[in-house]
């Protein structure tokens, strides 16, 4: 059994803010997260998948399929985006990395039979840097 | 515990069989499939899982295990061209997958030993792409 990682980039901006608290409280929970206009990163994600060796290719994954559904699920959506105002899974829900993450690994498993219809390769975590410093890791089978 | 030990090496290889189509080989491979081969510099990240010794406070000397990845694994892949020059890789495809099993087979008898277990093997072939391996176990973190 092999664990097949491929690491992607894109950009973005986010700012960290609950409609349901008061100015202050945001302040005080998410400090320069909070500032009004935004910021952005360069957000590194990781994606991995499980699976045996195929005996014809000799490898577990194909990395173009995978590139094709990452590009399609994360890439193009998020890619140089602001990801409060421009995505629609972030209207309501605040877009820390926590969140992000989930989205990305929900967004992945729920269209990981288009692009992986056999028993093999399954998705198996996603990891999520917002900076070299703060990393953020979600199992598959921690989603629903 | 997990003790892991880095080593690199720089080979060139071609991702193709033999007995499928220039076409098919390109569908399956890409660029990889360009008969001429190409390179990477290849890193290897292997995890010993152990108990300290209560004497030596060390799960295994650190420059014993360079020695031993230096021998089995450096020696026989740095600067080569694998599918010629490596076997296995005369018969089966130098995938990053099959580059870690045959890592593995390489190092497991000599450091799955003395209360030792080798724990993993992860190969980088690009900082982008890596592969990791835990015998025939189930992945494990």
């Amino acid at each position: 059994m092999f664990r097949v990682t491929r690491r992607y980039e894109f950009a973005a901006s986010h700012r960290l803010h609950v409609a349901g608290l008061s100015d202050e409280e945001n302040r005080r929970l998410y400090g320069k997260c909070n500032h009004p206009y935004g910021h952005g990163h360069n957000y590194v994600v990781e994606v991995s998948a499980r699976g045996p060796a195929d005996g014809a290719t000799g490898r577990a994954v194909d990395t173009a399929l995978l590139d094709e559904i990452v590009a399609r699920q994360v890439l193009d959506r998020f890619e140089h985006r602001n990801l409060n105002a421009e995505v629609e899974a972030f209207e309501r829900v605040v877009p820390t990395s926590e969140n992000l993450g989930v989205e990305i690994c929900r967004s992945l498993k729920a269209h990981w039979k288009e692009a992986f219809p056999g028993e093999w390769p399954k998705l198996e975590k996603i990891r999520i840097a917002e900076t070299p410093r703060n990393i953020f890791e979600i199992r598959a089978d921690e989603i629903e | 515990m997990v003790i892991t030990r880095k080593v690199e090496f720089s080979a060139s290889h071609v991702c193709r069989d033999p007995r499928l189509s220039e076409l098919e080989n390109r569908k399956l491979f890409g660029m990889a499939a360009n008969p001429h081969g190409h390179g990477h510099n290849y890193v290897v990240e292997v995890g010993l899982a152990g108990d300290p010794d209560p004497v030596t406070g060390m799960v295994l000397d650190l420059k014993e295990l360079k020695e031993v990845l230096n021998r089995e694994v450096v020696e026989p892949y740095d600067h080569r061209f694998l599918n010629y020059e490596v076997p296995p890789f005369d018969r089966v495809i130098p995938t990053t997958e099959n580059i870690a099993r045959d890592i593995w087979r390489r190092l497991e008898p000599h450091l799955s030993r003395g209360g030792r277990k080798l724990h993993s093997v992860r190969v980088y072939e690009t900082p982008d792409l890596y592969v990791d391996y835990f015998g025939d176990e189930t992945c494990s973190a």
